[in-house]
């Protein structure tokens, strides 16, 4: 019989928290209010930068909630028992990242009071209208498939569903990657590598985000993970985060084939003062070199261990997400190729921004949608994996 | 059971009837609001020739004239909207200096047009690019695509607006080739300011018109031709 009084203080811890994700979720209702009224003025967004933090965050959150299915396909599609005890929280993740990055998307629109207007005025070939069928058939089909797996009677098509759901999210992050590699004027997009490139981030990604939740979700219910399931689980996290250093060094590399890419590479790489920090310290460093030693190095690799790799790796994708979207916006537009330009709306200038507080707010706000959907399921329905207490895969 | 079914069932069809009744009206309205341009002939095809050798590098006339035709405020601030600016160029290889004004291109195969999720930037028959300012939801996508930088987003609430040419805060705009002078048959404004004569307006599909004939006959350049969006703003002297 468990202690009445711990059982209270956890209670009571829950509510802490959820008032915590409440209180971040209010800061971003406050920032969409104050960038109705006042206009986007009060966000550091220019006419030169505008796309900014708030497609950080949005961004990780969708790629991630992607990638988190991942763990529910390797069970579903592949059979293998450990990752089907996991996939319902996984599709949970799925959703609860999918509403808090789509939340942040739309209220960070000049008009969100015209989404309906996306759906009345359909343009067929816009990538970002593909992108809303593809989200919100995304969030139908994970709703389909978790209720496969938790309503019995529907068991017979979880596999169906499981596979579809495994289908939906490669063409997602594939709608990903293309809002940006349509975009052929601009030197740091418009490069074929880039869907495949976000279909791996989108792995590693997600896997990090799937391990912090479960290894909360362990200790807070005083469970220990079976130190087998972590070994397996710590080295796919090691595969997936080689695998996306991979493609995106395979990027860089490419872009700087090109001569005409060469000078904005030598910008994100070399010159460009936060923006190759970022990408060096922040994603190189801290997002990958340190994560894989603390995964593999002899000694480490330990479950503490394994949860600092999967934070640093969820840090690393914000530094390359913020090197990729606002960096890549920053280098100037090569409007003249062969000549040196100026003006006075910032032609061959690298574009300064400074994000705002609100910028901030909101996509801490996206984040909390996601805490919030995330602890009240937990707390409701039963996501806890159940593990058969031996591996037979 | 069945009873409660037969319910439910009746108490959705009349809830359903009820929200297409509620809704019906605005939708009707809403349609009629958004009838799309008219008299715009595909037979035309409007474009500038823009004679840089003729334009002066302390001239400022064109954006002057635009500013105030479509009340802009002139403001050169990173969030002011800004639809034509002169552009200085030095050619790296011997260093000649340029100057010339810059706008929305109005390409045939514009990428702004088919990146808009909503359809609010649309290409009229006539060749002009517009946005529809009740259409634009303000993802700047548009912006994104664009790769002469041609457009700017309104951040912040306007005052003083010129009635022909309505704005809106969160949402973007450009160039309009000052449509709502070419419907009365007047020429852009820029165009008109220029004492130089440097901006030449015309339709680039009428056999008798001087851009018709100077295009075939003075060399001219598309920027960023190797895009291939084939623009109806052309450059001589470049
Ligand atoms: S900002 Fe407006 S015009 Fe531009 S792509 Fe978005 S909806 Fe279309």
């Amino acid at each position: 019989m468990a202690d009445l009084s711990a059982l209270r203080s956890m209670n009571r811890l829950f509510y802490v928290l959820l008032a915590f994700g409440g209180l971040a979720a209010l800061g971003g209702a406050y920032a969409v209010y104050m960038m109705e009224h006042h206009g986007h003025i009060i966000s550091g967004m220019n006419n030169q930068i505008v796309w900014g933090m708030p497609h950080v965050f949005a961004i990780f959150l969708i790629v991630a909630a992607s990638g988190v299915l991942n763990v529910a396909s390797i069970g579903s599609v592949f059979g293998k028992a450990i990752y089907k005890a996991r996939a319902p929280l996984a599709s949970l993740l799925s959703i609860a990242m999918l509403s808090g990055g789509l939340a942040v998307l739309m209220l960070d629109l000049g008009r969100p009071d015209r989404i309906i207007v996306a759906a009345t005025h359909y343009n067929l070939t816009s990538v970002f209208a593909w992108n809303v069928v593809l989200y919100s058939g995304m969030f139908s089909l994970v709703i389909v498939y978790l209720w496969t797996m938790m309503e019995r009677r529907m068991n017979v098509f979880n596999k169906a569903a499981g596979l579809a759901v495994f289908v939906w999210r490669f063409v997602l992050t594939t709608g990903t990657g293309l809002i940006f590699a349509f975009l052929t004027a601009r030197q740091a997009y418009g490069s074929a590598l880039l869907p495949p490139m976000f279909i791996v981030l989108s792995f590693a990604w997600g896997l990090a985000v799937f391990h912090v939740v479960q290894a909360v979700i362990y200790v807070w219910n005083e469970k220990k993970l079976d130190p087998e399931i972590l070994q397996r689980k710590k080295n796919l996290l090691g595969v997936f985060v080689i695998g996306s250093l991979y493609m995106v060094a395979t990027y860089h590399f490419t872009n700087m084939y090109f001569a005409h890419q060469h000078g904005f590479e030598l910008f994100i790489l070399r010159d460009g003062g936060i923006y190759p920090n970022l990408f060096w310290w922040g994603y190189v460093v801290l997002g990958n070199v340190l994560p894989l030693l603390l995964i593999y190095a002899p000694g480490l690799g330990k479950s503490k261990c394994v949860m600092a790799a999967a934070l640093l790796v969820v840090l690393g994708a914000f530094a390359l997400l913020y090197v990729f979207i606002i960096g890549g916006q920053a280098y100037p537009l090569n409007i003249f190729p062969g000549y040196e330009v100026s003006s006075s709306f910032a032609d061959g200038q690298i574009a300064s921004y400074t994000p705002s507080i609100y910028e901030f707010l909101l996509g801490f706000g996206g984040l909390a949608i996601a805490f919030i959907i995330t602890t009240v399921s937990v707390r409701v329905l039963n996501f806890m994996p159940q593990d058969k207490p031996y591996i037979s895969d | 059971m069945s009873d409660t079914n037969t319910q439910r069932r009746e108490f959705l069809k009349t809830s359903l009837g009820a929200a297409a009744v509620a809704i019906a009206p605005g939708m009707l309205l809403y349609s009629t609001a958004n009838g799309k341009t008219e008299g715009a002939s595909s037979q035309v095809r409007w474009g500038m020739l823009i004679d840089t050798t003729q334009c002066k590098p302390d001239c400022n006339d064109c954006v002057t004239a635009c500013n105030t035709e479509n009340g802009l405020s002139g403001g050169k601030s990173a969030t002011d909207s800004q639809w034509i600016r002169k552009i200085e160029i030095k050619d790296v290889s011997n260093g000649r200096v340029t100057s010339l004004p810059m706008m929305c291109q109005h390409c045939e195969h514009p990428p702004c047009v088919d990146v808009c999720p909503t359809q609010a930037s649309f290409k009229r028959a006539d060749g002009i690019v517009l946005v529809d300012r009740h259409l634009c939801i303000g993802c700047r996508y548009c912006m994104m695509a664009c790769p002469y930088k041609a457009r700017s987003f309104v951040h912040e609430t306007l005052t003083d607006q010129n009635p022909d040419v309505p704005r809106g805060k969160g949402t973007v705009e450009a160039c309009s080739l000052c449509v709502h002078r070419i419907d009365k048959g007047q020429i852009p404004a820029c165009a008109e300011a220029c004492q130089n004569k440097a901006i030449l307006f015309g339709n680039l599909n009428d056999t008798n018109s001087e851009i018709y004939n100077k295009v075939r006959s003075v060399a001219s350049k598309q920027i960023r031709a190797d895009l291939q969006l084939n623009t109806g703003v052309r450059y001589q002297g470049l």
